[in-house]
C-alpha cells in the first residue's frame, strides 16, 4: 500500500514536471515574450528592463531554471490586472467561488443523477429507463452556456424568478449550479446506472430477496452501497472537469470565480495569470486523482497489489 | 468479475428472475428502439444536407445582410416576423437560418480534421506502445497521463492567447487534447491482440514489426477506432462552441454556431432567438452523433461499453 501510494505520488509530480514545462513552451514558443506579456505600444526601455528582469537573454535552459526557481519559491508570476495580488494570489483569491459554486453543483448533480441511475438500472427497459436515457444524452448533448442563456432568459428576463447575474443570496446559486451541473447529472447517472446493473446481478443480491428483505432495503443497503464504488472513481475526475469546467458558466453569469478570472486575462491579454490558473488547476486535478487512486485502493485491495 | 461466483449461480437464477420470452422480447424491442435511424436522419437534416447545400438551400449568404441594420433583430416568422427570415435575424440583420445552415460546415471540418490530426498521433504511438512495451510504452503512457490532467479549456485559452485565435489555433487544442484518449484505448487493444497466435505465427513466418502493426494489428482495432471518432464528434463540437462562446476559438464573422450563441448573449434581454437556433443545432448534431456512437458500440465493441 505505501508502495503503491508512492508510485502514484511520483507519478503525479512528475505530469506536474512536465506541465511546467509545457506552459513554459507555450510561453516561449511563440516569439518575444516581452511582446506577449507587454503589448506591442510598449516603450522600449519598458522593453529593455523586462528582458534584463526575466533573464530573457540568457539561454532558454537557463531561463527555464529561473521560471522553475521562482515557481518552487510559490512565485506564479505576475499579473497585469491585479499588479498588487500577483497572479497567484488573484487565482487564489477567486477559489473559493468556484469551490462554492462547483460544490453546489455537484450536490445537485449527485442528488438527481443518483436516484435516477438506481431507478433506470431497478426499471430496466421500461419507458422510465429509456427516457432517462434520452435525458441523460440530451443533457450531455448541450453547450452549457446555452443552457444557461436559455435558462436566463425564461426564468429572470421573462418570469423575473431569479436574479440575472452575479453573486449574492441563494437564489444566484441556482442556475449557475444547474448550469454547471447538467453535464456531471447525465454522466452520473449513466454510471450509476450501469454498475447497478452490475451489483443487481450478483448473488449476495439474490440471496437478500431469497431470504425477504424488502426490495427497497435490498437496492439502497444492498447493492447501492457496493455500487457506489466505481463511480466514486470518477467522481475525483468529475470534480476536476467541474472546476474547470466553470470557466463558460461564470462568464454567462458573471461569478466571480476563477472562471471569470481565466475569460477576463484572456480578454486583457494577461498571460502570466492564465499560466499561474492552468498551474493550479492542473495541480489540483492531480491531486484529486492521486486523492482518488489511493481511497480506491483502499476500499479495494485488488487495485493496489496489481 | 462475474465468473467469481460461478456455484450456485443457475438455482438463484431460477428462483429470482424468470427470464421469460416475453422478458427477452421486450429487450429485443428495446434494441430496436434505440433508434440508429433516428439518429442518421436527425445528422442528415441538421448537419449534413446543410453542409453539403447550404449555397442552394440557404435563402441568404452567411455574411450577407439583406435589409441592412434596418432589418436588425428580427423575430421568427411564428413570433411575429416577416416569412423573409423565417428564424428572425441578428444585431447587424443578418439571417439566422442561412446562417445556421452555413455553420454546419464549420463544425464538420473542425471534427473531421481535428479528430483525423489526434486520431493518427494517438493510434501511432498506441501501436508503438502496445507493440513495444517496456520502457517506450511507459514513457508513452506517463505522457498519455500527463496530457489528461491539463484542464482543457484552460489550456486552450493559454494557447488561444499565445498563439491568437483562429481555425488552426482550435484545431491544435482538439489534436492536444485528443490524441492521449485514443492512445491509451489502441495500446489496451494493440496488447490483446498481441497475446493472440496469429501474431506469433505471422512473427516465425518473418513479417517486421511495421508489417505486423499494419497487416495485423491495425484491422484489429479499427472497430473500437469507429467507434471512439464517432463519440469524440460530439465532444469536438462543443469544445469548438465553448472555445469560439469564450472568443478564443474562431474569431467573427464566421458562421460557427458558439459564435452566434455568443452574439445572442449581448441581446438575450431583447431578442432570444438569436441564441436559442445556433444553440439547438449544436444540441441536436452533438446529440446524433451520441446517439449514433452509442448504438455503434453496442454493435462493434461491447467492450467499450463502460457507462
Amino acid at each position: 500500500m505505501q508502495r503503491f501510494i508512492l508510485i502514484r505520488f511520483l507519478q503525479g509530480i512528475f505530469a506536474l514536471w512536465v506541465i511546467t514545462i509545457i506552459v513554459f513552451g507555450i510561453s516561449r514558443s511563440t516569439g518575444d515574450p516581452a511582446a506577449i506579456f507587454l503589448g506591442i505600444d510598449a516603450s522600449a526601455e519598458t522593453v529593455a528592463a523586462f528582458r534584463e528582469r526575466w533573464g530573457l537573454e540568457e539561454p532558454i535552459i537557463v531561463q527555464y531554471g529561473l521560471y522553475m526557481g521562482r515557481l518552487l519559491q510559490g512565485d506564479l508570476g505576475e499579473s497585469l490586472r491585479y499588479p498588487e495580488l500577483g497572479a497567484g494570489g488573484a487565482v487564489f483569491d477567486r477559489l473559493p467561488a468556484t469551490i462554492y459554486l462547483a460544490g453546489a453543483s455537484l450536490l445537485l448533480a449527485l442528488a438527481v443523477g443518483v436516484p435516477l441511475g438506481v431507478l433506470g438500472a431497478v426499471k430496466r427497459d421500461t419507458g422510465f429507463d429509456h427516457g432517462g436515457k434520452i435525458i441523460a444524452l440530451l443533457g450531455q448533448s448541450m453547450p452549457n452556456f446555452w443552457l444557461g442563456l436559455m435558462m436566463m432568459w425564461l426564468f429572470a428576463v421573462n418570469l423575473g424568478w431569479l436574479p440575472t447575474s452575479g453573486t449574492g443570496g441563494f437564489k444566484h446559486f441556482i442556475m449557475p449550479a444547474i448550469t454547471l451541473g447538467s453535464f456531471q447529472v447525465a454522466a452520473i447517472a449513466r454510471l450509476v446506472r450501469s454498475s447497478m446493473l452490475e451489483t443487481l446481478d450478483s448473488e449476495y443480491v439474490k440471496l437478500a430477496r431469497i431470504k425477504g428483505v424488502s426490495e427497497w432495503k435490498v437496492i439502497w443497503k444492498h447493492c447501492f452501497r457496493n455500487a457506489a464504488l466505481t463511480p466514486l472513481t470518477y467522481f475525483g475526475v468529475i470534480a476536476a472537469v467541474v472546476m474547470t469546467g466553470s470557466v463558460t458558466t461564470e462568464t454567462v453569469f458573471n461569478w466571480p470565480g476563477t472562471g471569470l478570472l481565466a475569460f477576463q486575462s484572456v480578454l486583457s491579454r494577461d498571460f502570466e495569470l492564465i499560466q499561474a490558473l492552468v498551474l493550479v488547476f492542473s495541480g489540483l486535478f492531480i491531486a484529486s486523482s492521486f486523492l482518488v487512486d489511493v481511497l480506491y485502493a483502499y476500499l479495494d485491495p485488488r487495485i493496489r497489489y496489481n | 468479475m462475474a465468473d467469481q461466483f460461478v456455484p450456485g449461480t443457475q438455482s438463484a437464477e431460477i428462483l429470482v428472475y424468470q427470464p421469460s420470452r416475453i422478458r427477452q422480447a421486450r429487450r429485443l424491442a428495446s434494441r430496436a428502439w434505440q433508434l440508429p435511424k433516428f439518429a442518421v436522419v436527425l445528422l442528415l437534416i441538421v448537419l449534413v444536407v446543410p453542409a453539403a447545400f447550404a449555397d442552394i438551400i440557404a435563402p441568404y449568404g452567411p455574411l450577407e445582410a439583406p435589409g441592412g441594420i434596418r432589418e436588425r433583430l428580427q423575430p421568427p416568422v411564428f413570433a411575429g416576423g416577416t416569412s423573409d427570415h423565417i428564424l428572425g435575424t441578428d444585431k447587424t440583420g443578418r439571417d439566422m437560418l442561412s446562417r445556421i445552415l452555413h455553420g454546419s460546415r464549420v463544425s464538420i471540418l473542425i471534427s473531421a480534421i481535428g479528430i483525423a490530426i489526434a486520431g493518427s498521433v494517438g493510434v501511432t504511438l498506441g501501436v508503438i506502445a502496445g507493440f513495444y512495451g517496456g520502457k517506450i510504452d511507459a514513457l508513452i503512457m506517463r505522457l498519455v497521463d500527463v496530457s489528461l490532467s491539463i484542464p482543457p479549456v484552460l489550456l486552450a485559452l493559454s494557447l488561444a492567447t499565445a498563439l491568437s485565435p483562429s481555425f488552426r489555433t482550435v484545431i491544435i487544442v482538439v489534436g492536444a487534447l485528443l490524441w492521449s484518449i485514443y492512445c491509451r484505448q489502441v495500446r489496451g487493444d494493440t496488447l490483446l491482440v498481441m497475446q493472440q497466435d496469429y501474431i506469433d505465427r505471422a512473427r516465425v513466418a518473418g513479417a517486421s514489426g511495421i508489417r505486423i502493426m499494419f497487416r495485423h494489428v491495425l484491422p484489429n482495432i479499427t472497430n473500437t477506432l469507429i467507434v471512439l471518432a464517432t463519440l469524440q464528434v460530439g465532444f469536438v463540437i462543443l469544445l469548438e462552441a465553448g472555445l469560439s462562446f469564450l472568443g478564443v476559438g474562431l474569431s467573427r464573422p464566421t458562421p460557427a454556431w458558439g459564435l452566434m450563441v455568443a452574439d445572442g448573449r449581448d441581446v438575450i434581454i431583447t431578442a432570444w432567438w438569436v441564441a436559442l437556433w445556433p444553440g439547438l443545432a449544436i444540441m441536436l448534431t452533438v446529440f446524433g452523433f451520441n446517439l449514433l456512437g452509442d448504438w455503434l458500440r453496442d454493435r462493434l465493441d461491447p467492450k467499450l461499453r463502460q457507462l
